[in-house]
């Protein structure tokens, strides 16, 4: 009974019924990479090049081309999609729950603790964000993982100074002391009183966050400090061929797009469960 | 107003303190060791040990710290591991490239945005409107090298109307402008919009078209002004995100700024440079947030009671 509802909301909005439809598609290219692309993301064809050596442009054989050393786009992309995901939900996880767990601590306890976590936010907010993933990337070895843990230390700040405001509202409501001069501790308290309503806000940044953690990832990938090649990411594949894309505008363009419909679509559902969630937020950045 | 100024600077003093301190644990605790890339590969351990000491690397962390502190209030950044000269005026040569860059950014942003936002604001619901609050989203999930290759490829690689890339002149300056420019745009105009509508439904601009004003007159002179106040912030904010920000634009342009500066020396693992870096673009976040936030009540007298 709620699915009609659902779905004639989905279908009033078409933006977030793309947005909708484009996220699955990357769940689905992500989940079943293997089965869903034409030819291995890794396989150098010798028909994947012109005669000159140059990469060949979207044909009926390579839906979307073929890159610099004659491997499939099309399939790379479809497992770039697992990198991308997999980078976007594991950074923007530990993003999250970081963000959540100082934000909480930091406005329960708001004695010595609060004031020093919430300084080092502070602090945080003042990195240049960037560039702190640029170096610490580059300076790491860059790994899949190592690029999700440099993408989730700059990314836990804003989500710190929400759940913070939040805790802090929350705190001195009644049916805290209420729980308080009942004998409920301190671990009670926080985890059956006080987290229950911090969920809208970790939906609502778990999705929102996902957009950011995509953009980073292709950014830092791009520059050759995120995920290295062989392995496909829609950032790396546009590192390897940038210097080629005036005569393969095909090798830019494709994973760019991917990107941007990735990015986009997350943060046009993030926005709308923001609304839904919460409604004091409606309208705002 | 003096008193607010004073405890906001010596804020703003120690949270560069506590940026210093973090980035440098990080940069040297990292496993990169500079002395061995600045050795060679062939290099044999009394070598790379002779150099690790010239660079004062052999020394404790906290005591290095401190050489680093003390010479921070003297003006002093360091010298640079591979260039040997001192990395103040390195920065300092790169700046007006970087601040050059920012301007012209920032100029296109709020031109874009200002008229977008009021437009939107005034047709409420209609066309532009939409356009303008789909492009904020669109500009917030577009990476910057896109707009970058793409503008390329348009404007340089088939028309030819701008260069490929390099600095100088101001037909180099306007892609890059335009690609930092464009994607914030959005953003602006959604601020702006939001700001309008607030600011049209309240009584004084009612009271301003009854007077028989122009509609022209009633929204730049009288509600234009006082939706200006969210824009303020976010150049603050801006200035802050572009002096480390345009590492990416800097990179695909050839632009000589910090963030090229700054990527070179990654590469290089030159850490006084990096360190450097660092600290001029979290200086440079806590200006632009400081000046905002002085700036807010000087434009809106109703702040300053609070």
């Amino acid at each position: 009974m709620a699915m009609p509802a659902l779905l004639r909301g989905l279908l009033r909005r078409p933006t977030l019924l793309v947005g909708f439809v484009v996220i699955i598609g990357v769940l689905v290219a992500a989940l079943f990479a293997p089965w869903l692309a034409p030819y291995s993301p890794d396989d150098q064809m010798f028909d994947g090049l012109s005669l000159e050596g140059a990469p060949l442009p979207p044909s009926h054989q390579f839906l979307l081309g073929t890159d610099t050393l004659g491997r499939d786009l099309l399939s790379r992309l479809i497992f770039g999609a697992r990198t991308s995901l997999i980078i976007g939900l594991v950074a923007n996880g530990t993003a999250v729950m970081t963000g959540l767990c100082v934000g909480v601590l930091a406005g329960y306890f708001s004695g010595l603790v609060g004031l020093v976590l919430m300084r080092f936010t502070d602090l945080m907010t003042a990195f240049p964000a960037l560039l702190l993933a640029i170096v610490l990337a580059a300076l790491l070895k860059p790994s899949l993982w190592i690029v999700a843990m440099v993408i989730a230390m700059v990314n836990w700040v804003q989500v710190a100074r929400i759940a913070y405001t939040e805790t802090r509202s929350l705190t001195e409501r009644d049916f805290i002391l209420a729980e308080r001069a009942m004998g409920a501790g301190n671990l009670r308290i926080l985890f059956l009183h006080i987290a229950p309503h911090l969920v809208p806000t970790a939906i609502v940044w778990g999705t929102l966050g996902i957009a950011t953690t995509v953009l980073l990832e292709a950014t830092l990938s791009f520059l050759g400090v995120g995920v290295q090649p062989p392995q496909p990411s829609w950032g790396n594949i546009v590192f390897e061929s940038q210097s080629y894309f005036q005569s393969a505008p095909w090798l830019v363009f494709f994973p760019g797009a991917m990107i941007l419909a990735t990015a986009l679509s997350f943060n046009i559902v993030g926005d709308e469960l923001r609304d839904l969630l919460d409604p004091t937020q409606r309208g705002r950045g | 107003m003096i008193g607010l100024i004073l405890v906001r600077l010596v804020q703003a003093a120690l949270i560069l303190l506590g940026v210093a301190a973090l980035t440098f644990v990080l940069l040297y605790a990292l496993p990169a060791d500079p002395a061995v890339l600045l050795a060679g590969r062939n290099a044999t351990p009394q070598i790379v040990a002779s150099i690790r000491h010239q660079l004062g690397l052999d020394q404790p962390l906290p005591i290095q710290f401190w050489h680093y502190l003390t010479g921070l209030l003297h003006g002093d950044l360091g010298r640079s591991f591979n260039q040997k000269t001192a990395v103040g005026p390195l920065i300092a040569a790169r700046l007006p490239a970087t601040l050059t860059l920012m301007a012209a950014g920032i100029a296109v942003e709020v031109v874009l945005g200002l008229t977008l936002g009021v437009i939107a604001a005034l047709k409420r619901g209609g066309f532009i409107d939409r356009c303008v609050m789909t492009a904020s989203f669109v500009g917030v999930s577009t990476p910057q090298f896109l707009v970058a290759l793409l503008l390329l490829y348009v404007f340089a690689a088939t028309l030819g109307w701008f260069p490929m890339s390099g600095y100088g002149t101001p037909a180099h300056l306007v892609l890059p402008a335009l690609t930092l420019g464009v994607l914030g745009a959005g953003w602006y105009a959604r601020i702006v919009r939001s700001a309008m509508i607030d600011v049209l439904g309240q009584d004084y601009v009612r009271t301003a078209n009854a007077k028989g004003l122009s509609a022209t007159r009633v929204v730049l002179r009288h509600a234009l002004p006082n939706a200006l106040l969210p824009v303020i912030a976010m150049i603050g904010i801006d200035i802050g995100q572009f002096m480390g920000g345009t590492v990416v634009v800097e990179a695909v342009f050839g632009w000589p700024g910090i963030g090229q500066l700054a990527w070179q020396a990654i590469q290089q693992v030159d850490i006084p440079i990096i360190m450097g870096v660092t600290l001029t673009s979290a200086l440079a976040i806590v200006l632009g947030n400081l000046v905002a936030d002085l700036l807010a009540p000087l434009i809106d007298p109703r702040i300053r009671a609070a």
